[in-house]
């Protein structure tokens, strides 16, 4: 409280702060975001329009969706509950597993990619051959690059949930389960809506996460026109064809998605949670 | 007996939190365990509740082997030090949740929780959201939570610790007035002793793992089993070798009693109607009690030479650590 006190009377040191942030973000973030929409829109609706009428980007925007929506669900549904095993269990090997759990935010994305071909590319992974005789056919195909980006956005749900698990405590569910609920009846009636906080930011960012993959997707896709092209790969195309254009439209596509999310969360989200 | 423990025995890792217990708890009766902090009762509690498993031993709950059954299955209603309010419902659904559980008509349920919400005096709060209450409120609503689903036993693990002295005092009158009413058999965890010989039928002592004493308030004060009870449940003084309360210390002048010991009052306090007198024995300080009128009648002040005597049949326990550990419980009731 002091410190806050100290801090906030500090007179022109404050102003200096603040236009130091404000610079720093507008440099790195506001002005180039805001030059990709300008870019896009340098022709009125020309860009968008040539974009939206193209069969091949419209199917890689509907398939960026698809993939990001069934990443997004796996995410959820096994974030929440590694969460609540990490917070909730005491087992041998917890604390690995907790520190693997950042393995997907620190290893580059590329990496990622690499690794899953390996494991199940058609020809000589590990599960590769024998998934492809089964008719499951997951590196250059839709499996294989809901697995990558369900790779890299997975510990988001789970840093986002881990720590309001630890601070609502084990009482509510134990008081649950003395009036009579199953573990399932706690988790859906106590649990669930104490986090749901903690699982939309984690959802969100998913997403956002999700739709904007590209290393480990370029890697698995192999980048079929019209097949396992995603709209990350077309925004490098159309860039790399000097089709400028069409690349600012479709990025501008994907940064609107995303930050219409995080906008929408931060309205919808209570002022201060009731406690 | 509604509640039957026998040998119950817990350990945490290293930490050996109870140590094969045995307590039988009547029926109907609110029992208080009392003891000091770490000393194993609140586990106590949490294993009858179903809330942690015992490493040995066995609990029946109303003549039915709880030993291994989940918590919801063991007809019980436990409330918490910190009321675990189920802080994203109202406090009608608080009330409700045990009921909804049970999947009871909405309008059995409606009656229910109107009824609870007045035994409780939160009609006007049914609305509300648990964050809106005061402590004492919100553990009113715990109580009420606890009590809809008509358990067998209420059990309630330091129920007023974490409110202030007053609303504490006033709603541990309420307690006793309500399980008057509602006949529940009750057990409670307090570490507070006048908490425990204000509102028990029954209490037990625990202490490190341990049963101390069973007994009613009144045994239990006159006849404490060891020097540990006799210290938890209320101040003590040390007159040669015996633990005895101050107020049953008597100070005369003058006259020569063969079995008091001479002293020299070493200071006099005077707290409200209550007169501090510490008596200098030449080897130990003995401190009496007295009112204000005993002490003007005494006459005396400090420097003053009186002899010190415990009043006959006053309770008195051996001065020693772990000899009288003896007599752990007490046999005759």
């Amino acid at each position: 409280m002091a410190e806050r006190q100290r801090l906030r009377t500090r007179g022109p040191g404050r102003f200096v702060t603040r236009a130091i942030v404000t610079a720093y973000l507008f440099l790195l973030v506001a002005w180039p975001l805001w030059l990709v929409a300008q870019n896009t829109f340098a022709d009125g609706f020309d860009n968008l329009r040539g974009i939206l009428d193209d069969p091949d980007v419209v199917h890689a925007l509907q398939l960026t969706v698809v993939v990001a929506v069934v990443a997004v669900v796996i995410n959820t549904v096994f974030g929440v509950g590694i969460s609540i095993l990490i917070v909730r269990y005491r087992f041998p090997g917890r604390r690995l597993l907790n520190a693997l759990l950042d393995v997907p935010l620190s290893v580059s994305p590329i990496v990622v990619g690499l690794a899953l071909v390996l494991v199940y590319g058609g020809r000589s992974g590990w599960f590769g051959p024998g998934l492809e005789d089964a008719g499951l056919q997951v590196i250059f195909a839709t499996p294989g690059i809901i697995l990558a980006t369900t790779f890299v956005a997975l510990p988001l749900v789970i840093r986002e949930v881990v720590p309001v698990l630890e601070e609502i405590g084990t009482e509510q569910e134990q008081a649950a389960q003395s009036l009579g609920a199953t573990a399932a009846q706690t988790f859906r009636r106590i649990t669930l809506p104490a986090i749901r906080w903690g699982v939309t930011y984690g959802v969100v960012l998913s997403l956002a996460r999700s739709l904007g993959e590209f290393g480990a997707v370029k890697v698995v896709s192999g980048n079929v026109l019209g097949e396992t092209r995603t709209a990350t790969l077309v925004v490098e195309e159309k860039y790399l064809n000097f089709d400028q254009g069409g690349a600012y439209a479709t990025a501008f596509l994907l940064a609107l998605v995303a930050v219409a999310c995080i906008v929408v969360v931060s309205i919808i989200r209570p002022k201060e949670e009731p406690r | 007996m509604s509640i039957e423990i026998t040998g119950v025995t817990k350990r945490f890792g290293d930490f050996v939190a109870l140590e094969d217990v045995s307590v039988s708890i009547p029926s109907g009766q609110l029992t208080a365990l009392l003891g000091p902090s770490g000393g194993g009762k609140s586990t106590l509690l949490r294993i009858i509740a179903g809330l942690e498993y015992a490493d040995a031993g066995t609990v029946g709950i109303e003549g039915l082997d709880a030993t291994h059954l989940p918590a919801r299955k063991r007809g019980v209603g436990f409330v918490f030090q910190h009321y675990a309010a189920f802080k994203h419902l109202s406090v009608r659904r608080n009330i409700a949740f045990g009921l909804e559980i049970r999947k009871r008509p909405k309008d059995e349920i409606r009656h229910r929780v109107d009824e609870l919400l007045a035994l409780v005096h939160l009609e006007q709060f049914a609305e509300r959201l648990p964050a809106q209450l005061s402590g004492g409120q919100r553990q009113r609503m715990a109580l009420a939570r606890a009590l809809a689903v008509e358990p067998k036993v209420l059990l309630l693990d330091e129920p007023f610790g974490a409110l202030d002295a007053k609303v504490r005092k006033e709603l541990r009158e309420w307690l006793r007035r309500l399980h008057d009413e509602v006949h529940v058999t009750t057990v409670f965890v307090t570490h507070d002793q006048e908490e425990a010989l204000e509102v028990a039928d029954e209490i037990v002592v625990i202490n490190e793992g341990r049963v101390e004493q069973i007994g009613s308030p009144d045994q239990l004060y006159d006849e404490p089993a060891n020097d540990f009870v006799m210290r938890f449940l209320g101040p003590v003084t040390q007159l040669g070798d015996l633990l005895v309360r101050p107020h049953d210390v008597t100070l005369t002048t003058g006259a020569d009693d063969p079995d008091a010991v001479a002293g020299r009052v070493a200071r006099v306090v005077r707290v409200g109607f209550e007169v501090r007198v510490e008596v200098s024995t030449g080897e130990q300080v003995v401190l009496a009690t007295m009112t204000r009128t005993e002490f003007l009648r005494l006459g005396v002040d400090a420097g003053t030479t009186v002899s010190v005597r415990v009043v006959p049949g006053a309770p008195v326990v051996p001065v020693s650590g772990s000899s009288v550990r003896s007599g752990l419980e007490v046999p005759a009731r």
